[in-house]
């Protein structure tokens, strides 16, 4: 079983990753948490409106993956991006404030929870259409071989988009033209309210890396640690020019599908289970079993983190609305260059 | 000037951004070895290798997703769709990717993209080979839409929509690939959003775009023997759209015709029209009329088929009844 094996390769990156390495991945953890948990705070009180998707309880999944790449890396994400954008490292002042609409957010606030980007960081955006990100991410990944750069891309998706044909087409093509991707399956179970099994054949989704020729692998989406695991080894193959790979992260989302989604498909008891699971909780006790961080140490990243979270709703909440006459501005690039 | 074809014309322009550009290539079904379905890219693939002509799997909507993607990451991509009417697999990564990646992400994200295809019909295709669909593409912001109607505009206007940062779709009409014309050699760039006045008239504008303009021409040049002296303008680009040119032409003679081989109803026209009303209406001594395909699916039989398209015969005829 896929999974056994990613265990123990995620007890062997336990032992080699530094004491830095491994608060660093608790920290941007718990910074996804209280982000979303606010957020979820700011949406009922109307500060923040339109479709918002919370990562609450996937966080292992982007921490995992994005701590295994090199900030040059392209990362491609869905609606439910607001984990990955911040595990690449942007700055919670601008994700919040492009959730309050406001002219300093990420995409000055014409984009919204489902349109992140930011290229510095190479995050290369949130997209609303389920698989629309995976062509995307066949075509950085040609970019990448073109320029013949050392770069992965790395592209996350939900269940949902395994029945898509983008999701067929993209692994095809990369997988015929060796593109370094990693293609990252959100395994949460539900797309939307339908189970994985009532909407696709082969409900071992990781299966699918076969008949495309590419290795693919199930791993623990609740562990940081295989998930990171897992994408080194994917990136570490993509980047010798060995073409794909497909991962399955098993997790699960400790919301509903969206915030008007009360999850009610969903029993008690499975929700249950799974906060059982929380993968924060989970390496803030291997961490501390291990003796590789003492409680104190924990409660101050989480202290830190508060106040990160506060400080990114004062700014949000201070910051100005776009201009009404920034309206038509960026629909289209003039030829020297102007908007 | 050399007199050359149109497919000849598109070929000149891609080799030579390809020079000029280590960013450009070119990537669609059967580009490479086959050297395109319409032979637009023949003879590329032996100078640039695959590397910057490259033959895709028949899956547009990864193909044009994978051209966006690589816009993106810093190329200038030319992806050739073998005809529009396969591009309607890619309209999500057209219209939710293409066309919106630039404003939904604030401006912080550019496709310089050009899309390439081939449309029309009057070759006995049937229904799914014969569309004519730039209406789709003008009615979504964010796209820019080409559709060059001479050899010379074909070269001009590619190289400029390849050396442009928005996302444009290009569209080629299969009955012109042969059609010859003089087309400077070398450097030739036509503008976005010029019209071209192909012939001054005092009673009449017709105002077309791509294969039309043909019989828009033919159309003006029959009425002038029974002394109607028509003007004919080529929009050489839907989006931009030259409205300042169409204005001014109607306002001279009053009366004004679009000729487009579209669907009549909900067609590029209807924008044309409607743009005249508002700029021109106190200019104009009878409604504008559209002159454009019937609102059927194309048919396969030839005689139904001709029936169906617009012809000079059809200008001439409606030109008689406003004059």
């Amino acid at each position: 079983m896929a999974l056994e094996r990613e265990k123990h390769i995620a007890e062997r990156a336990l032992l080699t990753m530094t004491e830095t390495q491994l608060l660093d991945l608790y920290r941007r953890m718990v910074l996804i948490r209280r982000f979303e948990d606010k957020v979820a705070e700011m949406y009922s009180r109307g500060k923040i409106t339109g479709f918002c998707h919370l990562y609450a309880g996937e966080e292992a999944v982007a921490v995992g993956a994005i701590s295994a790449l090199y900030d040059k890396d392209y990362v491609l994400s869905t609606y439910r991006e607001h984990g990955h954008c911040l595990a690449k490292g942007a700055s919670p002042r601008a994700v919040m404030a492009e959730l309050f609409g406001k002219a300093t957010g990420l995409s000055r606030g014409h984009g919204g929870s489902m349109h992140l980007f930011d290229g510095e960081l190479r995050f290369m955006g949130g997209y609303a259409i389920v698989g629309g990100g995976l062509p995307l991410a066949a075509g950085l990944g040609l970019a990448v071989r073109y320029k013949e750069e050392p770069q992965v891309v790395c592209c996350f998706f939900g269940d949902g988009a395994l029945p898509q044909g983008a999701f067929h087409e993209a692994l095809n093509m990369a997988s015929l033209w060796k593109l370094p991707v990693i293609f990252i399956c959100e395994n949460n179970f539900y797309g939307m309210g339908t189970l994985v099994q009532n909407a696709i054949c082969q409900e071992e989704l990781y299966k699918f890396a076969e008949p495309y020729k590419m290795p693919g692998v199930r791993v623990d989406g609740m562990d940081v640690l295989a998930v990171h695991a897992a994408t080194l080894e994917a990136a570490a193959r993509a980047r010798e020019g060995e073409g794909p790979s497909l991962i399955e992260a098993m997790t699960y989302r400790f919301r509903g599908h969206s915030m008007s989604d009360p999850a009610e498909y969903r029993s008690k008891r499975e929700e249950r289970i799974w906060q059982e699971r929380d993968p924060i909780k989970h390496l803030r006790r291997k961490l501390i079993q291990d003796g590789r961080a003492n409680d104190a140490r924990l409660a101050a990243i989480e202290t830190e983190v508060a106040a990160a979270i506060d400080d990114a709703v004062k700014f949000a909440e201070e910051s100005p609305e776009p201009a009404l006459d920034t309206l038509g501005k960026h629909v289209y690039i003039d030829a020297d260059g102007a908007e | 000037m050399a007199q050359i074809t149109y497919r000849e014309a598109l070929n000149q322009a891609l080799r030579e951004e390809l020079e000029r550009d280590e960013r450009v290539f070119i990537m669609g079904e059967e580009v490479g070895y086959f050297g395109g379905a319409f032979k637009v890219t023949d003879g590329l693939l032996a100078v640039y290798g695959e590397k910057r002509v490259r033959d895709t799997p028949i899956a547009e909507l990864t193909i044009v997703g994978a051209g966006v993607g690589a816009a993106m990451g810093g190329l200038k991509p030319i992806v050739e769709l073998m005809t529009i009417n396969f591009g309607l697999l890619a309209m999500d990564q057209i219209v939710n990717h293409a066309a919106k990646i630039h404003y939904m992400f604030g401006g912080h994200a550019k496709v310089p993209l050009v899309i390439r295809a081939p449309q029309g019909a009057g070759h006995q295709l049937g229904a799914q080979h014969s569309q004519s669909l730039e209406a789709y593409f003008l009615h979504c912001p964010g796209l820019l839409v080409a559709i060059p109607a001479t050899p010379a505009d074909a070269k001009g206007l590619l190289k400029s929509c390849i050396r442009q940062d928005n996302p444009v779709i290009f569209l080629e009409h299969e009955s012109l690939y042969g059609v010859k014309g003089d087309v400077p050699e070398g450097e030739y760039l036509t503008p976005l959003g010029q019209a071209s006045v192909l012939r001054e008239g005092k009673d009449i504008t017709i105002v077309s775009y791509s294969k039309c303009v043909y019989d828009a021409v033919a159309a003006a040049e029959a009425l002038e023997n029974e002394g109607v002296d028509a003007e004919v303008i080529d929009l050489r680009t839907l989006n931009p759209l030259d409205t300042a040119t169409v204005v001014e032409s109607v306002r001279k003679t009053g009366k004004a015709m679009v000729v487009y081989e579209g669907w009549r109803t909900g067609g590029a026209g209807a924008e044309i029209a409607a743009q005249i009303y508002e700029a021109a209406f106190d200019h104009l001594d009878a409604p504008v009329e559209r002159v454009a395909t019937l609102d059927t699916p194309i048919p396969y039989n030839a005689r139904l088929e001709k029936a169906a398209l617009p012809g000079a015969a059809d200008i001439v005829k409606i030109a008689e009844r406003m004059v």
